[in-house]
């Protein structure tokens, strides 16, 4: 009885989501608000957050939550801000090779994902999923992933990390 | 029934913390009025009730009778919605605080555990709804459509992200110690008395914490975003009746969850200073704890002036970020040496 209502709030609870999240990403494209398509894919990240929930990944939701939905959104609001909203609004639906070449690397995204769907393990190798029993030591259990198997692209990714800081500080200092 | 019984109990907690929190909030503003009142030789309110008790309802009132005025220039969903992100996200944090041990109730063999949600990731929800309520600051000031206001909220941004970074490391010392993000464990860990807790262990990391906390929930001296003397309070200055009323109370709330956060984290939680006191229930003790830091909160307000705000952003990233890296490093480096 009890397992019954809980499948059944998960799936409703999944439904809702998804829909919003599609939603949210079609509004993101859509407004010409820059402002407002921040807020959408502020929305957009929430929505993903719960999904993560649902496959029992509480560390990758809140890390969703605190990485992508509250520091970068917010940075790319401050930007938003400091730009000069009224010349972004005339510019409206202009044709522009930028505009061309997103739209080709979204295609070739979705195929992606398309694939990653349809095909059932890309890599040859399934992970390990998680559970509700397991989910207690999820914290733990990335961390340990993290610093032993996956240890080399970790150390790759800082250095990564390192050098864009740098790159965006020398930028910055450039007089023109 | 079973299943009935634990809604029953999800609800009532629920309602219970959310009223306890509504009401701290209104005598929060009430306190600080006094407090403050009486640190410039003044009385405070005293007009409203014995003590002037009955002020914050009085306030309530007139904010919710008072005309709702929406600019003109205004973006007008946002503006509505941002005092809404400010209240909920703040008063949504208090859902991972331990606010006390479990209790059985009398009669039955039904354990109410004291604290609404116990999750794995306890410390890290904090983290990220405060970083979801920042933008209810952010937006409040950029969509009133006024030039203070814009640069309220550009301060607020630039001011959060660089304090979230210190806040952030100066509690993983902390993390390292109990081993364990859930905020039940780390209370646990510092039972026993008053000498197991982490303010000790970890003096450099609390002092941090606190001024970072100061900075993040936008107190004095940090109080840039709304500095009243030189941008006429800033990213509210749109904003009237029960709007504004939102946002003030969104800022006691956050106010009272970083106490409660320190409280937790550094201060044993629930846990009685002395083992032998643990006949008084660990509610109380929380209580307790947690006034002494709202009082400290509001003492300080008194006391210190507004920094500058190059001020704030200078002391902010070359002296209190490097101070919380070498914290962590000397904290893990004494972790991994002990085994």
């Amino acid at each position: 009885m009890a397992e019954n209502i809980g499948t059944l709030f998960q799936w409703l609870i999944f439904l809702g989501v998804a829909f919003i999240s599609i939603l949210a990403s079609l509004l993101l494209v859509t407004r010409k608000n820059p402002i407002h398509s921040a807020l959408f894919l502020v929305l957009n990240f929430l929505c993903v957050a719960v999904l993560y929930i649902l496959l029992y990944s509480q560390f990758i939701a809140i890390i969703q939550v605190v990485v992508y939905a509250g520091a970068i959104v917010m940075l790319i609001v401050f930007v938003i801000m400091l730009l000069d909203l009224e010349v972004e609004l005339r510019s409206g639906l202009k044709f522009s090779y930028t505009k061309l070449i997103g739209g080709f690397l979204a295609l070739f995204f979705f195929l992606g994902i398309f694939y990653a769907v349809v095909a059932k393990s890309p890599t040859g190798k399934i992970g390990s999923s998680y559970t509700s029993e397991n989910i207690t030591n999820n914290v733990k259990a990335v961390g340990e992933v993290l610093f032993t198997q996956y240890l080399f692209p970790f150390e790759i990714v800082s250095i990564l990390l390192v050098v864009a800081m740098v790159g965006a500080v020398i930028l910055s200092k450039k007089r023109a | 029934m079973q299943l009935l019984y634990h809604l029953i109990e999800i609800i009532v907690k629920c309602v219970v913390v959310f009223g306890c929190l509504m009401l701290c909030v209104a005598y929060m503003t009430w306190l600080e009025r006094k407090v403050l009142g009486h640190i410039q030789i003044r009385y405070g309110p005293n007009r409203c009730g014995p003590f002037g008790l009955l002020q914050p309802f009085s306030d309530g009132i007139k904010a919710f009778f008072k005309e709702d005025l929406i600019p003109g220039r205004a973006d007008k969903v946002v503006f509505v919605l941002a005092p809404m992100i400010a209240i909920v996200t703040a008063i949504s944090i208090f859902a991972v605080i331990p606010f006390g041990n479990q209790f059985t109730i009398p009669g039955t063999n039904w354990v109410v555990k004291l604290r609404l949600a116990d999750i794995d990731i306890g410390l890290l929800y904090i983290f990220g709804l405060a970083s979801i309520g920042e933008f209810g600051i952010v937006l409040g000031g950029w969509s009133s459509g006024n030039k203070y206001g814009l640069t309220g909220s550009l301060r607020a941004a630039a001011q959060m992200i660089s304090y979230e970074v210190a806040l952030g490391l100066s509690i993983i010392g902390v993390i390292i110690l109990s081993q364990s993000l859930r905020l039940t464990e780390i209370v646990n860990l510092q039972a026993g008395g008053f000498w197991n807790w982490n303010v000790w262990y970890q003096p450099v990391a609390f002092i941090l914490y606190i001024i970072c906390g100061l900075a993040e929930i936008n107190r004095t001296p940090f109080d840039m975003p709304e500095a009243e003397s030189e941008l006429a309070c800033g990213f509210n200055i749109e904003y009237s009746s029960m709007k504004f009323a939102l946002f003030f109370m969104a800022e006691y709330a956050h106010m009272i969850t970083m106490a409660a956060v320190a409280v937790t984290l550094f201060w044993g939680g629930w846990q009685p200073p002395l083992p032998f006191l643990s006949f008084i229930p660990g509610v109380v003790w929380f209580c307790i704890k947690l006034f002494i830091f709202v009082f400290f909160f509001i003492w300080q307000r008194g006391t210190f002036p507004r920094l500058r705000y190059d001020q704030i952003m200078k002391f902010g990233w070359k002296i209190l970020f490097p101070l919380t890296l070498v914290n962590l490093l000397i904290t893990a480096l004494v972790i991994s040496l002990k085994g």
